[in-house]
Order: C-alpha cells, then sequence, then structure tokens
C-alpha cells in the first residue's frame, strides 16, 4: 500500500515537472523540493517500517489471554531452520525429555549381601547399603515433563535399574491455575519431607543417601496420593503442605484397605542474608500405618531372625540448609551446608521370630539419626564434600523377648568424603570414599567411582 | 456489640478490602535491565524487585526461597526469555502457585519474544556448549531492543493494570522520546568503534557489535559457558597474531583473569562492560549502562 501510494506521489510529482519545467535555475529548484519531498517521506516509511516490525514482534504474544502455552523454554527444540517460528513452536508443545545417565565402581571391604544397620528392624527388600560391588549400571532416569493445558502440568520419571527392571519413581499432575499460593498434586511423588527426599538421586551431593534415610524412611518416601502446598503471600517464604496417601513404601506397607495410609504434613521457610546467604529451614511429620510388616533383626546372640510389626509409625524430620556464594555468584565459588534430624516412633504390637518361636507381644521403640554435611566448590567445576552420618538405636520396648533383641550400645555411624568434577552443568564425575559403621563391630570402607550425565531437556533444580 | 462496632469493623474491612487496589504493580524483574525498565516506564505506579545482581551469572542462578516468595506475590514477571532462565525460572513459576504469571498468561513478560534474535542456531548440539535454540539471549547489550521492548512493556502494564492505562501510556512515550535522543548521541559518539576488531570472554556482546558494528574476531571460552582454558587461551592468542583485536571485552559478572591474561599476553586493553544496569558505577540506570559502555569501549580503543 505504501508502494502504491509513493508511485502515485511520483508521478504526481515527475509528470508535470517534465513538460512544465523550463529553466535550469527553476529545474533545480524543483529537484531540491523533491528531494526533500523524498526524505521526509523516506524518514516517515522507516518510521511505518520500525512500527511493523515492533507490531509483528509483538504478534505471537497471546495478548487477548489466549491460553497457548507454548514457549520455547517449556520445550527442547532439537533442531530447525534458523529464523523459521513455525516448526519452533511446533516442536514447542512436545514434553521435555531428559535422559539421566549413571554408572558406577563400587569396591567394598565387607560383603554387601550382609550389609545391616545394627539396630534398625527393616524389611528385607528394604535395598540398604552401598549396593553391588564392582562395575555396575547406577540409577539411570528417564523423565518426561510439560505442561497438558492452561490447568495442569503433568511429570513423569522412570527409573533403569541394574537388574532390567522399570520402575516408575514419579508420576504425577500439578495444577497451575488454582492461584493464591496453592498447587495440588496427585499421582505417584517423592513426598515433601525434609530437605533430601524430593530430591532425586542425580542431584544428591554424595552416590547415597545418609543413614538416617534409609534406615527410617526406606532410603527415600515415595508416596501414591495427594499433595496439597501454600505458599504464603509473605515477603519471608512460607511454604505449607498436606499429603494424603496409600502408604506405599517403608515405614508403611500398603495396608489401609479403602482408606488413608499415609498422612504427613510439611513446613519450611526460607530467605537470603544479605546478597552472599541464603537458607531454608523446616519441620515435617509422616505418620503411615502397617500391618504384618516383616522385619529382620540381628539377636543380640548375632543370629538373624524375621518379625512382623503391626501399627503406626511417625517420623519427624527437622532440615536446614544453608548456602554461601560470593556476591551470590556461584559459578567460581559457593558453600552449601545441610543438616537433617530424623525421630521415628513406631508403636504396636511384634509377633517375634515368625519362623521359630512366633510370640507377639506389645511394641513399641524411639530411635533417631542425623546427618550433617557441607560441599564446597573451591574453584570452577571441582568440588569437595564432607558428610558424617549418626544413628540412635533408641529402646526397643518389647512385652516379650526384650532381652533378645537388646543393642548393646554401639551407635551405627559413618564418614564420607567426596570429591567431584562437573565438566558442564550436565555432566559429574564423582569419587567417594566411606567409612561405614553400621554393622555391629565391623567396619567397612567403601569406595565408589560414578558418572551422572544427563542429556535431553535442560531440567530446572529446586534450592 | 453496638452500632460504633460494626461502624468500625466494617470501615476496617473496608480498608483491607482497599488496599490492594490502590497498591503499585508488584513487578519481577529476572535481571537488572529489566528491573530498570520497569521502573523507568512504572514510575511510582510499580514495585519492583530484581532478582538478579549484575555480578551475577544470570544463566545459573538458584532457585532461592526469597525468589519463590517474589514470585508468589508477583503482578508481573519480567524476565529475558530465550531460555537465558531456563535453568532456575520454570522452578520459580511452579513452586510460586501464582496464577497470574504462569506461561501465557499477560503477567509473564519475555523480553526477548519481543526483538529479532541473533545467533539462532540451525540445529543444537550440547557438544556445541551452551547454545540456546531461541538464538543469543543477551538482547540488553543493544539500545534499539530496549526501545521496542519498552513499547512492548507498556503494552503489558496497561493490559496488567488496565486502571492506570493512561499514565503508562504517558510515561511510555515520554520513555521513547528520552532514550531516541540517547541513541543519537551514543551512535554519534561511537562512530569511531565501527569496523574494530575485538575478542569477547563470553559470546554475550553480539548484540552490542552489531549496533556499533564491532567486529569479533575471537572468543575466549572454547564453546559457550565453557570456562577457558589455558591451551585455549593460547589459541586465541595465536590467533589474534594473524588478526589482531584491539580490545577484549568481558562481562561486570565473569571471572576478569582470562581476559586479564590475554590483555598481558597480546598487549591489549581488557574492558569491563557493565553488562546491566548495577555493573559498574556509573551504570546506574539505563541511561548510564550506555553512556559507561560507549565510553570505557572508546576509551580502550583510543588507547592504542
Amino acid at each position: 500500500m505504501h508502494k502504491l501510494y509513493l508511485a502515485a506521489l511520483g508521478l504526481a510529482l515527475g509528470f508535470p515537472l517534465g513538460t512544465v519545467a523550463q529553466t535550469a535555475p527553476e529545474i533545480k529548484a524543483l529537484r531540491e523540493e523533491m528531494d526533500s519531498i523524498r526524505a521526509a517521506y523516506q524518514e516517515r516509511m522507516q518510521a511505518l517500517e520500525r512500527r511493523l516490525q515492533a507490531a509483528e514482534a509483538a504478534a505471537p504474544v497471546p495478548a487477548s489471554g489466549d491460553p497457548s502455552m507454548a514457549r520455547p523454554q517449556a520445550a527442547q527444540a532439537s533442531s530447525f531452520a534458523a529464523g523459521d517460528r513455525q516448526v519452533a513452536r511446533g516442536n514447542a508443545s512436545n514434553p521435555a525429555i531428559a535422559l539421566i545417565l549413571s554408572g558406577s565402581y563400587t569396591r567394598t571391604s565387607q560383603d554387601p549381601d550382609e550389609y545391616e544397620i545394627r539396630g534398625f528392624q527393616l524389611p528385607p527388600d528394604a535395598g540398604i547399603g552401598p549396593g553391588s560391588r564392582g562395575f555396575s549400571l547406577a540409577e539411570s532416569e528417564l523423565s518426561l515433563a510439560a505442561n497438558i493445558d492452561p490447568w495442569f502440568r503433568g511429570a513423569a520419571s522412570l527409573a533403569l535399574h541394574p537388574d532390567d527392571t522399570v520402575s516408575v519413581e514419579e508420576a504425577f499432575i500439578q495444577t497451575t491455575a488454582l492461584g493464591n499460593g496453592l498447587a495440588l498434586k496427585a499421582g505417584r511423588f517423592f513426598s515433601g519431607l525434609g530437605y533430601l527426599n524430593p530430591q532425586h538421586a542425580h542431584v544428591w551431593d554424595f552416590v547415597d543417601m545418609p543413614l538416617a534415610y534409609q534406615a527410617m524412611l526406606g532410603t527415600q518416601y515415595g508416596e501414591d496420593g495427594l499433595q496439597l502446598t501454600w505458599v504464603a503471600p509473605t515477603d519471608l517464604f512460607v511454604e505449607l503442605g498436606a499429603e494424603l496417601g496409600r502408604g506405599r513404601g517403608f515405614p508403611g506397607n500398603e495396608s489401609a484397605g479403602n482408606g488413608v495410609g499415609m498422612r504427613a504434613l510439611t513446613a519450611h521457610t526460607g530467605g537470603d542474608v544479605g546478597i552472599s546467604q541464603s537458607w531454608r529451614a523446616g519441620l515435617s511429620v509422616l505418620n503411615v500405618k502397617a500391618r504384618e510388616q516383616a522385619l529382620l533383626a540381628t539377636e543380640a546372640s548375632g543370629s538373624r531372625v524375621t518379625n512382623a510389626f503391626s501399627g503406626s509409625t511417625r517420623v519427624w524430620v527437622a532440615d536446614a540448609v544453608w548456602k554461601w556464594a560470593p556476591n551470590g555468584n556461584a559459578t567460581r565459588t559457593n558453600i552449601k551446608l545441610q543438616g537433617e534430624y530424623l525421630r521415628s516412633t513406631r508403636n504396636g504390637s511384634l509377633a517375634y521370630d515368625l519362623d521359630d518361636l512366633g510370640t507377639a507381644g506389645s511394641y513399641r521403640t524411639v530411635q533417631s539419626g542425623w546427618y550433617l554435611q557441607g560441599v564446597y566448590q573451591f574453584m570452577p567445576r571441582w568440588r569437595v564434600g564432607l558428610r558424617t552420618d549418626r544413628l540412635d538405636p533408641g529402646t526397643q520396648d518389647l512385652g516379650i523377648d526384650g532381652a533378645a533383641l537388646a543393642s548393646n550400645g554401639r551407635r551405627p555411624r559413618k564418614n564420607t568424603l567426596m570429591l567431584d568434577y562437573n565438566p558442564s552443568e550436565f555432566s559429574r564425575i564423582r569419587l567417594q570414599v566411606a567409612q561405614d559403621r553400621a554393622r555391629d563391630g565391623i567396619v567397612d570402607n567403601q569406595i565408589f567411582l560414578q558418572y551422572q550425565m544427563s542429556l535431553g531437556a535442560h531440567g530446572a533444580h529446586g534450592y | 456489640m453496638n452500632a460504633k462496632v460494626h461502624v468500625c469493623l466494617a470501615a476496617a474491612l473496608l480498608t483491607l478490602w482497599a488496599v490492594p487496589v490502590q497498591a503499585a504493580l508488584k513487578v519481577v524483574a529476572c535481571e537488572p535491565e529489566w528491573g530498570a525498565l520497569a521502573q523507568e516506564l512504572g514510575g511510582n505506579l510499580v514495585d519492583v524487585s530484581v532478582a538478579t545482581t549484575a555480578l551475577q551469572d544470570p544463566h545459573q542462578i538458584q532457585a532461592r526461597p526469597s525468589l519463590v516468595a517474589r514470585v508468589r506475590n508477583a503482578d508481573l514477571v519480567v524476565c529475558t526469555g530465550a531460555e537465558l532462565e531456563v535453568g532456575w525460572l520454570p522452578i520459580l513459576l511452579q513452586q510460586s502457585g501464582n496464577r497470574r504469571i504462569q506461561p501465557g498468561q499477560p503477567g509473564n513478560f519475555a523480553a526477548a519474544d519481543f526483538v529479532s534474535k541473533l545467533d539462532v542456531p540451525a540445529s543444537i548440539d550440547r557438544s556445541h556448549g551452551d547454545v540456546h535454540a531461541a538464538g543469543n539471549p543477551h538482547i540488553q547489550m543493544d539500545p534499539r531492543n530496549i526501545a521496542k521492548v519498552a513499547v512492548a512493556l507498556t503494552d503489558r502494564m496497561q493490559q496488567v493494570d488496565p486502571s492506570q492505562a493512561s499514565l503508562y501510556a504517558q510515561r511510555g512515550t515520554d520513555f521513547a522520546r528520552r532514550w531516541e535522543e540517547a541513541l543519537r548521541g551514543w551512535t554519534v559518539q561511537a562512530a569511531p568503534l565501527k569496523g574494530v576488531a575485538v575478542a569477547s570472554q563470553h559470546n554475550g556482546f553480539v548484540y552490542l557489535y552489531d549496533w556499533l558494528g564491532l567486529k569479533e574476531v575471537a572468543v575466549l571460552e572454547p564453546k559457550p559457558g565453557v570456562e577457558p582454558t589455558v591451551s585455549h587461551l593460547q589459541t586465541v592468542l595465536s590467533t589474534l597474531k594473524a588478526r589482531p583485536a584491539v580490545m577484549v571485552l568481558y562481562a561486570a559478572y565473569q571471572d576478569p583473569r582470562p581476559s586479564e591474561w590475554l590483555s598481558r599476553n597480546a598487549a591489549l586493553p581488557a574492558v569491563k562492560v557493565p553488562f546491566t544496569v548495577g555493573g559498574s558505577e556509573a551504570a546506574a540506570d539505563l541511561f548510564g549502562l550506555f553512556n559507561d559502555t560507549v565510553a570505557r569501549l572508546l576509551a580502550a580503543a583510543t588507547k592504542r
């Protein structure tokens, strides 16, 4: 349209010029006038062009409340022609897919099959200890996540285990449009207990979970159920959460029938101290039921027995984490300190030595444990970490046969040192050495060499 | 309860109700340049909080609890987009439980959507380093982009806070006028920089080069986002023998050592570019950012 306008203008100005203009000064004057008009129009044209460009750039934005969720950040375009927006937007609706690849070499001075945590009765399939010796595939994980529609997002992560099995670690939907700080999650998810529990294995700072988590939460407490979280409208971060579930894993054992087998409440708060420091602290409580839960125990004499526990378990978790980075820029150096205290109370009845005696009686035990760890990135790509673990098996109050299970007072403990090298934010190679005194009077020296890498979508990690 | 108490209670409730209506629009900016722009365009109509500082690497920010709390209460989140904040912003949005600022909502503003991007890769492969599919996200280094984003942000503020639309329009026009004038000044001032060969520590200055006509002949990072190594610096040094550069540029948040090393060994000045508002003392606002950037480049170019 503008071109037409210009052409018409040219005709209107140009034609009469050719016929009417007679003398040289006149022609010169007219030429100058034309030049000035041309320059003026050129300027206006350029201004219009700029506005057109701005309008074009603004066009894909849902100005009229278009709920399209397609945003480059949510999707991972694998490849597209430069500047071809259509293709990029097509890819943008695909879920973000990430594959975590992990493998390890493990060397232990004691047989991992004989691993136990002294004074803690755990199910036969508890999966505690350093895992298998030698070369092994560590937990590799495939995860997918995307917004489902303007109201929900969904995510799933499938864990690939060294024994050729696949398990569903998480698979949940979550609301995005409740507003007012509320979000509801449904499906399978890691409970929001403590600091470490909701974190996936590939973001742990050590190869394994602390002893306290292994002994009291079945390493990591996952649940099938509902989770409601609310972030308070305050300047200080305050997040409250409530969870209901079937009581799937230890310390529960899916015994609720139609009812609810697990209830949890979580509370977290946090903030910054100046520009260089930040922190988060919380308190959580988990209540689960179990019925005829098979537990392995070691008698004072050293022989192993299988017991069955029925009753309820309450686990309190207090957690705190503090991070420091000069000017808040963690790229070069940073420090992370974290600690958690867990306290578990099991209350109910215990059928003792099912295979042999089979006597039953009331049972109550209060056990606790904590860990404290620090990780220091002393130069870009390199981090060193130290962790110490302590457990207190407490007293096991059995109606009968109490003496048989009595602990000899030695408390399980473990010290761990790790060094990792991160060529990029997607790759990590880690060396970890640990002195594990979870078994009575036996020292297990453990060495791990591990890689953890991720490909695909650029994952975003929580605090 | 007598009538007086009722009146008092009603008054108190009304006050509570009225407060949010009069409150300023709460803006959370991911980077200082957008915080400064929102402040210019919103004035006393907005309450701006900035998630990062000029001394922090915007690629690598942690989703800290304090940021979740701020995003929870935000009416408008102003970020760069183009995957710059991909490692932390999605977590903040998810955890906040705030409907207004979710992707696709008017309260979610990505500046890079409103400018044409440079360095858009034809294919993405992580072996090329930290390459962004949407193109180079450091768009704030070209003041012409700031002008485009300002127009779009004014529109967005009017949309999110319609009761003040005319005031936003006024402020937007005023800013556009002042910016146009300043831009003319910088362009004239920086004319001698046209065609000058430079080296950069990170490929974060393409928009600056595009604006001023500077020519990038070397990058100190072997791949985008990968810290320079000694061996790569040696390679850069030998490249510069064949194609000499006049200066080496690094951003305020970056480790100055690689640039300083090159400065010593290739005998060329290392220029610390403020990169965003707050990156230097003079870069106290958006105008200061470009005043200072142009001044530093000119000083280095004439040092020869």
